[in-house]
Protein backbone atom coordinates (compact mmCIF):
# COMPACT_ATOMS: atom_id res chain seq x y z
CA UNK A 1 0.00 0.00 0.00
CA UNK A 2 1.33 3.48 -0.78
CA UNK A 3 0.87 4.65 2.82
CA UNK A 4 3.24 1.96 4.04
CA UNK A 5 6.13 3.64 2.25
CA UNK A 6 7.55 7.06 2.81
CA UNK A 7 6.67 9.25 -0.14
CA UNK A 8 9.66 10.69 -1.88
CA UNK A 9 9.90 14.43 -2.13
CA UNK A 10 9.07 14.71 -5.81
CA UNK A 11 5.78 12.86 -5.27
CA UNK A 12 4.93 14.99 -2.27
CA UNK A 13 5.75 18.16 -4.11
CA UNK A 14 3.64 16.98 -6.99
CA UNK A 15 0.62 16.38 -4.76
CA UNK A 16 1.12 19.69 -2.96
CA UNK A 17 1.27 21.48 -6.29
CA UNK A 18 -1.80 19.67 -7.60
CA UNK A 19 -3.89 20.49 -4.55
CA UNK A 20 -2.76 24.12 -4.58
CA UNK A 21 -3.72 24.35 -8.26
CA UNK A 22 -7.13 22.81 -7.53
CA UNK A 23 -7.74 25.22 -4.65
CA UNK A 24 -6.80 28.17 -6.85
CA UNK A 25 -9.12 26.98 -9.61
CA UNK A 26 -12.04 26.39 -7.25
CA UNK A 27 -11.66 29.73 -5.49
CA UNK A 28 -11.56 31.54 -8.83
CA UNK A 29 -14.68 29.67 -9.90
CA UNK A 30 -16.45 30.67 -6.68
CA UNK A 31 -16.84 27.05 -5.55
CA UNK A 32 -14.77 27.27 -2.35
CA UNK A 33 -13.30 30.06 -0.23
CA UNK A 34 -9.79 29.61 1.19
CA UNK A 35 -10.67 31.10 4.58
CA UNK A 36 -13.40 28.47 4.94
CA UNK A 37 -10.88 25.73 4.22
CA UNK A 38 -8.61 27.11 6.97
CA UNK A 39 -11.59 27.09 9.32
CA UNK A 40 -12.52 23.48 8.52
CA UNK A 41 -8.95 22.29 9.12
CA UNK A 42 -8.70 24.32 12.34
CA UNK A 43 -12.02 22.91 13.61
CA UNK A 44 -10.79 19.33 13.42
CA UNK A 45 -7.32 20.17 14.72
CA UNK A 46 -8.41 22.06 17.81
CA UNK A 47 -12.14 21.91 18.55
CA UNK A 48 -13.71 18.63 17.44
CA UNK A 49 -11.81 15.58 18.64
CA UNK A 50 -11.80 12.68 21.10
CA UNK A 51 -12.06 14.98 24.13
CA UNK A 52 -15.71 15.32 23.13
CA UNK A 53 -16.28 11.59 23.28
CA UNK A 54 -14.28 11.27 26.51
CA UNK A 55 -16.61 13.79 28.18
CA UNK A 56 -19.59 11.70 27.07
CA UNK A 57 -18.05 8.50 28.44
CA UNK A 58 -17.04 10.03 31.79
CA UNK A 59 -20.54 11.39 32.24
CA UNK A 60 -22.04 8.00 31.37
CA UNK A 61 -19.83 6.44 34.08
CA UNK A 62 -21.00 8.87 36.74
CA UNK A 63 -24.56 9.89 35.88
CA UNK A 64 -27.00 6.95 35.69
CA UNK A 65 -29.79 9.06 34.19
CA UNK A 66 -27.48 10.26 31.44
CA UNK A 67 -26.30 6.70 30.85
CA UNK A 68 -29.89 5.54 30.37
CA UNK A 69 -30.54 8.41 27.97
CA UNK A 70 -27.37 7.53 26.04
CA UNK A 71 -28.57 3.96 25.74
CA UNK A 72 -32.06 4.99 24.59
CA UNK A 73 -31.21 7.92 22.32
CA UNK A 74 -27.50 8.57 21.92
CA UNK A 75 -28.01 11.28 19.29
CA UNK A 76 -30.07 13.39 21.70
CA UNK A 77 -27.97 12.64 24.79
CA UNK A 78 -24.71 13.49 23.03
CA UNK A 79 -26.31 16.47 21.32
CA UNK A 80 -27.30 17.84 24.74
CA UNK A 81 -23.57 18.22 25.48
CA UNK A 82 -23.13 20.29 22.31
CA UNK A 83 -21.63 17.54 20.17
CA UNK A 84 -23.67 17.41 16.99
CA UNK A 85 -23.40 17.47 13.27
CA UNK A 86 -21.26 16.16 10.47
CA UNK A 87 -20.67 12.41 10.71
CA UNK A 88 -22.50 12.24 14.02
CA UNK A 89 -26.05 12.87 12.87
CA UNK A 90 -27.26 9.42 13.94
CA UNK A 91 -25.42 8.07 16.97
CA UNK A 92 -25.60 4.84 18.90
CA UNK A 93 -23.60 4.16 22.05
CA UNK A 94 -22.50 0.56 22.57
CA UNK A 95 -21.50 -0.42 26.08
CA UNK A 96 -18.64 -2.76 26.88
CA UNK A 97 -19.26 -5.31 29.64
CA UNK A 98 -17.32 -8.28 30.99
CA UNK A 99 -19.46 -10.40 28.64
CA UNK A 100 -19.14 -8.32 25.48
CA UNK A 101 -16.46 -6.11 23.95
CA UNK A 102 -17.56 -3.82 21.10
CA UNK A 103 -15.30 -2.65 18.29
CA UNK A 104 -16.10 -0.41 15.32
CA UNK A 105 -14.95 -0.51 11.69
CA UNK A 106 -16.10 0.67 8.28
CA UNK A 107 -15.08 -2.04 5.82
CA UNK A 108 -16.40 -0.18 2.75
CA UNK A 109 -14.83 3.23 3.36
CA UNK A 110 -14.03 5.11 6.56
CA UNK A 111 -17.28 6.01 8.38
CA UNK A 112 -16.42 7.30 11.85
CA UNK A 113 -18.18 9.47 14.46
CA UNK A 114 -16.46 12.79 13.73
CA UNK A 115 -18.66 14.80 16.11
CA UNK A 116 -17.31 12.92 19.14
CA UNK A 117 -13.93 11.58 17.95
CA UNK A 118 -12.84 14.07 15.28
CA UNK A 119 -11.13 12.79 12.17
CA UNK A 120 -10.22 9.10 12.01
CA UNK A 121 -6.58 8.07 12.39
CA UNK A 122 -4.77 6.75 9.32
CA UNK A 123 -4.89 3.15 10.57
CA UNK A 124 -8.71 3.24 10.86
CA UNK A 125 -8.92 4.15 7.16
CA UNK A 126 -6.25 1.64 6.14
CA UNK A 127 -6.81 -1.53 4.14
CA UNK A 128 -5.41 -3.84 6.85
CA UNK A 129 -7.83 -2.59 9.51
CA UNK A 130 -10.82 -2.53 7.16
CA UNK A 131 -10.08 -6.02 5.86
CA UNK A 132 -9.21 -7.72 9.12
CA UNK A 133 -11.37 -6.19 11.88
CA UNK A 134 -14.43 -8.21 10.86
CA UNK A 135 -12.61 -11.50 10.26
CA UNK A 136 -10.03 -11.59 13.04
CA UNK A 137 -10.81 -8.90 15.60
CA UNK A 138 -8.80 -10.63 18.32
CA UNK A 139 -5.66 -10.72 16.19
CA UNK A 140 -6.18 -7.04 15.38
CA UNK A 141 -6.72 -6.22 19.05
CA UNK A 142 -3.46 -7.97 19.88
CA UNK A 143 -1.68 -5.52 17.58
CA UNK A 144 -3.12 -2.76 19.77
CA UNK A 145 -1.84 -4.55 22.86
CA UNK A 146 -5.31 -5.69 23.92
CA UNK A 147 -5.98 -9.31 24.90
CA UNK A 148 -9.50 -10.17 25.98
CA UNK A 149 -10.53 -13.17 28.04
CA UNK A 150 -11.97 -15.97 25.86
CA UNK A 151 -15.27 -15.65 27.70
CA UNK A 152 -15.63 -12.02 26.59
CA UNK A 153 -17.42 -12.14 23.23
CA UNK A 154 -16.37 -9.60 20.62
CA UNK A 155 -19.03 -7.80 18.60
CA UNK A 156 -17.63 -5.88 15.62
CA UNK A 157 -19.87 -3.11 14.26
CA UNK A 158 -19.40 -2.52 10.53
CA UNK A 159 -20.62 1.05 9.88
CA UNK A 160 -22.24 0.46 6.50
CA UNK A 161 -24.95 3.17 6.72
CA UNK A 162 -25.17 6.58 8.42
CA UNK A 163 -25.35 5.19 11.98
CA UNK A 164 -22.19 6.13 13.85
CA UNK A 165 -21.07 4.06 16.82
CA UNK A 166 -19.38 5.24 20.01
CA UNK A 167 -17.97 2.51 22.24
CA UNK A 168 -18.44 3.16 25.96
CA UNK A 169 -15.48 1.37 27.54
CA UNK A 170 -15.75 -0.22 30.96
CA UNK A 171 -14.88 2.06 33.86
CA UNK A 172 -11.50 0.99 35.24
CA UNK A 173 -11.20 -0.36 38.76
CA UNK A 174 -9.84 1.96 41.41
CA UNK A 175 -11.55 5.08 40.05
CA UNK A 176 -14.18 5.49 42.77
CA UNK A 177 -14.47 9.09 43.82
CA UNK A 178 -12.57 10.50 40.85
CA UNK A 179 -13.99 13.66 39.30
CA UNK A 180 -15.69 13.57 35.93
CA UNK A 181 -12.81 15.55 34.43
CA UNK A 182 -10.21 13.16 35.87
CA UNK A 183 -12.19 10.19 34.57
CA UNK A 184 -12.34 11.73 31.09
CA UNK A 185 -8.56 11.73 31.15
CA UNK A 186 -8.64 7.92 31.27
CA UNK A 187 -10.75 7.66 28.12
CA UNK A 188 -8.54 7.24 25.07
CA UNK A 189 -9.66 7.63 21.48
CA UNK A 190 -8.95 3.95 20.83
CA UNK A 191 -11.06 2.89 23.82
CA UNK A 192 -14.03 4.60 22.12
CA UNK A 193 -13.34 2.79 18.82
CA UNK A 194 -12.98 -0.46 20.74
CA UNK A 195 -9.34 -1.08 19.84
CA UNK A 196 -8.26 -0.07 23.33
CA UNK A 197 -9.41 -0.08 26.94
CA UNK A 198 -9.80 2.88 29.27
CA UNK A 199 -6.56 3.61 31.12
CA UNK A 200 -5.98 2.51 34.69
CA UNK A 201 -5.68 5.57 36.95
CA UNK A 202 -1.99 4.98 37.65
CA UNK A 203 -1.27 4.82 33.90
CA UNK A 204 -3.02 8.07 32.98
CA UNK B 1 -20.53 -2.64 -7.12
CA UNK B 2 -18.11 -5.49 -6.57
CA UNK B 3 -15.36 -2.93 -6.35
CA UNK B 4 -11.88 -2.59 -4.87
CA UNK B 5 -13.26 -0.91 -1.75
CA UNK B 6 -15.23 -3.96 -0.58
CA UNK B 7 -12.44 -5.66 1.38
CA UNK B 8 -14.07 -6.84 4.61
CA UNK B 9 -12.54 -10.26 5.35
CA UNK B 10 -9.89 -10.05 2.62
CA UNK B 11 -6.50 -11.63 3.24
CA UNK B 12 -3.07 -10.31 2.41
CA UNK B 13 -3.11 -6.70 3.64
CA UNK B 14 -0.59 -7.24 6.41
CA UNK B 15 -0.45 -5.76 9.90
CA UNK B 16 -2.42 -2.70 11.04
CA UNK B 17 0.67 -1.15 12.68
CA UNK B 18 -1.40 1.42 14.59
CA UNK B 19 1.49 3.23 16.26
CA UNK B 20 3.02 4.10 12.89
CA UNK B 21 -0.31 5.35 11.49
CA UNK B 22 -1.84 7.24 14.39
CA UNK B 23 -2.27 10.71 12.86
CA UNK B 24 -5.15 12.12 10.82
CA UNK B 25 -2.90 12.44 7.79
CA UNK B 26 0.00 10.43 6.42
CA UNK B 27 3.33 11.49 7.86
CA UNK B 28 4.98 13.98 5.55
CA UNK B 29 1.78 14.64 3.59
CA UNK B 30 -0.13 16.58 6.24
CA UNK B 31 -0.21 19.81 4.27
CA UNK B 32 -1.88 18.69 1.08
CA UNK B 33 -4.01 16.02 2.73
CA UNK B 34 -5.55 18.54 5.14
CA UNK B 35 -6.21 20.88 2.23
CA UNK B 36 -7.74 18.04 0.19
CA UNK B 37 -10.02 17.14 3.09
CA UNK B 38 -11.19 20.73 3.52
CA UNK B 39 -11.70 21.33 -0.23
CA UNK B 40 -13.83 18.18 -0.38
CA UNK B 41 -15.95 19.14 2.64
CA UNK B 42 -16.42 22.72 1.42
CA UNK B 43 -17.28 21.65 -2.15
CA UNK B 44 -19.90 19.24 -0.79
CA UNK B 45 -21.66 22.20 0.80
CA UNK B 46 -22.74 23.22 -2.72
CA UNK B 47 -25.23 20.35 -2.74
CA UNK B 48 -24.42 19.20 -6.27
CA UNK B 49 -24.08 15.58 -5.14
CA UNK B 50 -25.17 13.34 -2.27
CA UNK B 51 -22.75 11.66 0.11
CA UNK B 52 -23.56 8.38 -1.63
CA UNK B 53 -22.71 9.82 -5.04
CA UNK B 54 -19.36 10.89 -3.62
CA UNK B 55 -18.77 7.42 -2.14
CA UNK B 56 -19.52 5.84 -5.51
CA UNK B 57 -17.16 8.26 -7.25
CA UNK B 58 -14.44 7.10 -4.86
CA UNK B 59 -14.96 3.35 -5.23
CA UNK B 60 -15.77 3.18 -8.95
CA UNK B 61 -12.14 2.62 -9.99
CA UNK B 62 -9.80 -0.13 -11.03
CA UNK B 63 -8.25 -1.99 -8.10
CA UNK B 64 -4.82 -0.77 -9.17
CA UNK B 65 -5.90 2.86 -9.13
CA UNK B 66 -7.82 2.49 -5.86
CA UNK B 67 -4.84 1.05 -4.04
CA UNK B 68 -2.24 3.33 -5.60
CA UNK B 69 -4.01 6.63 -5.07
CA UNK B 70 -4.03 6.46 -1.28
CA UNK B 71 -6.84 7.71 0.91
CA UNK B 72 -6.91 11.42 0.14
CA UNK B 73 -5.77 10.78 -3.40
CA UNK B 74 -9.04 8.89 -3.84
CA UNK B 75 -10.95 11.82 -2.34
CA UNK B 76 -9.35 14.20 -4.83
CA UNK B 77 -9.97 11.90 -7.78
CA UNK B 78 -13.65 11.58 -6.80
CA UNK B 79 -14.03 15.31 -6.20
CA UNK B 80 -12.60 16.30 -9.56
CA UNK B 81 -14.75 13.67 -11.30
CA UNK B 82 -17.91 15.02 -9.63
CA UNK B 83 -17.02 18.65 -10.36
CA UNK B 84 -16.43 17.84 -14.03
CA UNK B 85 -19.49 15.59 -14.36
CA UNK B 86 -21.71 18.35 -12.95
CA UNK B 87 -20.18 20.89 -15.34
CA UNK B 88 -18.85 23.08 -12.52
CA UNK B 89 -15.37 22.84 -14.02
CA UNK B 90 -14.03 21.43 -17.27
CA UNK B 91 -11.36 18.77 -17.72
CA UNK B 92 -9.29 21.42 -19.48
CA UNK B 93 -9.52 23.75 -16.49
CA UNK B 94 -8.49 20.87 -14.20
CA UNK B 95 -5.50 20.27 -16.47
CA UNK B 96 -4.41 23.88 -16.04
CA UNK B 97 -6.16 25.41 -19.05
CA UNK B 98 -7.64 28.92 -19.07
CA UNK B 99 -10.57 29.56 -16.76
CA UNK B 100 -13.89 29.70 -18.58
CA UNK B 101 -16.98 31.69 -17.72
CA UNK B 102 -19.55 29.37 -19.27
CA UNK B 103 -19.48 26.57 -16.67
CA UNK B 104 -22.34 25.70 -14.34
CA UNK B 105 -22.33 28.15 -11.42
CA UNK B 106 -22.18 26.62 -7.92
CA UNK B 107 -25.42 26.59 -5.94
CA UNK B 108 -23.57 28.24 -3.07
CA UNK B 109 -20.09 28.78 -1.70
CA UNK B 110 -19.32 28.11 1.96
CA UNK B 111 -18.13 31.28 3.73
CA UNK B 112 -15.71 30.94 6.66
CA UNK B 113 -18.31 32.23 9.10
CA UNK B 114 -20.69 29.44 8.08
CA UNK B 115 -18.23 26.60 8.68
CA UNK B 116 -19.06 26.13 12.37
CA UNK B 117 -22.84 26.15 11.91
CA UNK B 118 -22.59 23.94 8.79
CA UNK B 119 -20.49 21.29 10.55
CA UNK B 120 -22.72 21.44 13.64
CA UNK B 121 -25.83 20.89 11.49
CA UNK B 122 -24.39 18.06 9.45
CA UNK B 123 -26.65 16.25 7.04
CA UNK B 124 -29.22 14.06 8.81
CA UNK B 125 -30.58 11.28 6.59
CA UNK B 126 -33.64 10.26 8.60
CA UNK B 127 -36.87 10.75 6.67
CA UNK B 128 -40.60 10.70 7.43
CA UNK B 129 -41.81 7.11 6.96
CA UNK B 130 -45.29 8.48 6.19
CA UNK B 131 -46.98 5.58 7.89
CA UNK B 132 -44.69 2.85 6.58
CA UNK B 133 -43.93 0.40 9.35
CA UNK B 134 -40.72 -1.61 9.61
CA UNK B 135 -41.26 -5.15 8.36
CA UNK B 136 -38.81 -6.66 10.87
CA UNK B 137 -38.53 -6.52 14.64
CA UNK B 138 -35.55 -7.11 16.91
CA UNK B 139 -34.93 -10.84 17.19
CA UNK B 140 -36.35 -11.69 13.75
CA UNK B 141 -34.19 -14.09 11.75
CA UNK B 142 -33.36 -12.75 8.30
CA UNK B 143 -31.26 -13.71 5.31
CA UNK B 144 -29.37 -11.08 3.36
CA UNK B 145 -30.08 -11.16 -0.36
CA UNK B 146 -27.40 -12.07 -2.85
CA UNK B 147 -27.46 -8.66 -4.51
CA UNK B 148 -24.73 -7.95 -7.09
CA UNK B 149 -25.50 -4.48 -8.45
CA UNK B 150 -23.09 -2.68 -10.78
CA UNK B 151 -23.96 0.54 -8.97
CA UNK B 152 -23.36 1.62 -5.38
CA UNK B 153 -24.46 -0.60 -2.52
CA UNK B 154 -23.65 -0.83 1.15
CA UNK B 155 -24.23 -4.57 1.34
CA UNK B 156 -20.66 -5.88 1.65
CA UNK B 157 -19.71 -9.04 -0.22
CA UNK B 158 -18.92 -10.89 3.01
CA UNK B 159 -22.47 -10.27 4.29
CA UNK B 160 -24.42 -11.45 1.23
CA UNK B 161 -26.67 -14.52 1.37
CA UNK B 162 -26.06 -14.98 5.09
CA UNK B 163 -28.49 -15.71 7.91
CA UNK B 164 -28.49 -13.30 10.83
CA UNK B 165 -30.93 -11.64 13.16
CA UNK B 166 -32.27 -8.14 13.63
CA UNK B 167 -30.57 -6.46 16.58
CA UNK B 168 -31.97 -2.93 16.21
CA UNK B 169 -34.44 -0.97 14.12
CA UNK B 170 -32.45 2.21 13.52
CA UNK B 171 -34.85 4.47 11.67
CA UNK B 172 -36.21 5.34 8.25
CA UNK B 173 -33.15 6.54 6.37
CA UNK B 174 -32.21 7.74 2.89
CA UNK B 175 -31.42 4.62 0.87
CA UNK B 176 -27.77 4.68 -0.21
CA UNK B 177 -28.21 2.51 -3.31
CA UNK B 178 -30.70 5.00 -4.79
CA UNK B 179 -29.15 8.13 -3.29
CA UNK B 180 -25.95 7.21 -5.15
CA UNK B 181 -27.92 7.65 -8.39
CA UNK B 182 -29.02 11.11 -7.31
CA UNK B 183 -32.45 10.11 -5.94
CA UNK B 184 -32.81 12.26 -2.83
CA UNK B 185 -36.30 11.00 -1.98
CA UNK B 186 -35.71 7.24 -1.73
CA UNK B 187 -35.70 6.01 1.87
CA UNK B 188 -36.14 2.67 3.62
CA UNK B 189 -36.19 1.23 7.11
CA UNK B 190 -32.68 0.63 8.36
CA UNK B 191 -31.72 -2.24 10.67
CA UNK B 192 -28.64 -3.45 12.46
CA UNK B 193 -28.25 -7.12 11.57
CA UNK B 194 -26.02 -9.35 13.68
CA UNK B 195 -24.24 -12.46 12.40
CA UNK B 196 -22.39 -15.14 14.31
CA UNK B 197 -18.71 -15.08 13.34
CA UNK B 198 -18.99 -18.74 12.31
CA UNK B 199 -21.72 -17.89 9.78
CA UNK B 200 -19.36 -15.47 8.04
CA UNK B 201 -15.97 -17.11 8.42
CA UNK B 202 -16.76 -20.79 8.89
CA UNK B 203 -14.41 -23.04 10.77
CA UNK B 204 -11.63 -20.44 10.93
CA UNK B 205 -13.67 -17.94 12.94
CA UNK B 206 -11.56 -16.86 15.91
CA UNK B 207 -14.25 -17.54 18.48
CA UNK B 208 -17.71 -19.00 17.83
CA UNK B 209 -19.30 -16.60 20.33
CA UNK B 210 -18.01 -13.52 18.47
CA UNK B 211 -20.35 -11.50 16.28
CA UNK B 212 -20.28 -9.01 13.42
CA UNK B 213 -23.03 -6.50 12.77
CA UNK B 214 -23.75 -4.38 9.73
CA UNK B 215 -26.46 -1.87 8.91
CA UNK B 216 -28.94 -3.03 6.28
CA UNK B 217 -31.79 -1.26 4.56
CA UNK B 218 -34.95 -3.33 4.23
CA UNK B 219 -34.43 -4.17 0.52
CA UNK B 220 -31.23 -6.04 1.49
CA UNK B 221 -33.18 -8.51 3.63
CA UNK B 222 -35.66 -11.34 3.38
CA UNK B 223 -37.39 -13.32 6.08
CA UNK B 224 -36.16 -16.82 6.80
Amino acid sequence: MPHDHPHDHSELDDMTARVMALETLLTRKGIVESAALDEIIETYETRVGPRNGAAVVARAWTDPEFRDWLERDATAAIGSMGFTGRQGEHMMAVFNTPERHNMVVCTLCSCYPWSVLGMPPVWYKSMPYRARAVREPRAVLAEFGVTLPEETAVRVWDSTAEMRYLVIPMRPDGTEGMSVDALAGLVTRDSMIGTGLALAPEAA
Amino acid sequence: MNGPHDIGGAHGFGPVAPAAHDGHYHAGAEGWEARAMAITVASGFGGHWTIDESRFAREDRTPLEYHQLGYFGIWLAALTRLLAERGLVTEDELAGGPIRNDTVPPNRCLPAAEVGPMLARGGPVDRDPQGREPVYRPGDVVRTKNLQPRGHTRLPAYARDKVGRIAHVQGFHAFADESAKGDRAAAEWLYTVVFDAGTLWGAVAENPADEVTFDAWEPYLERV
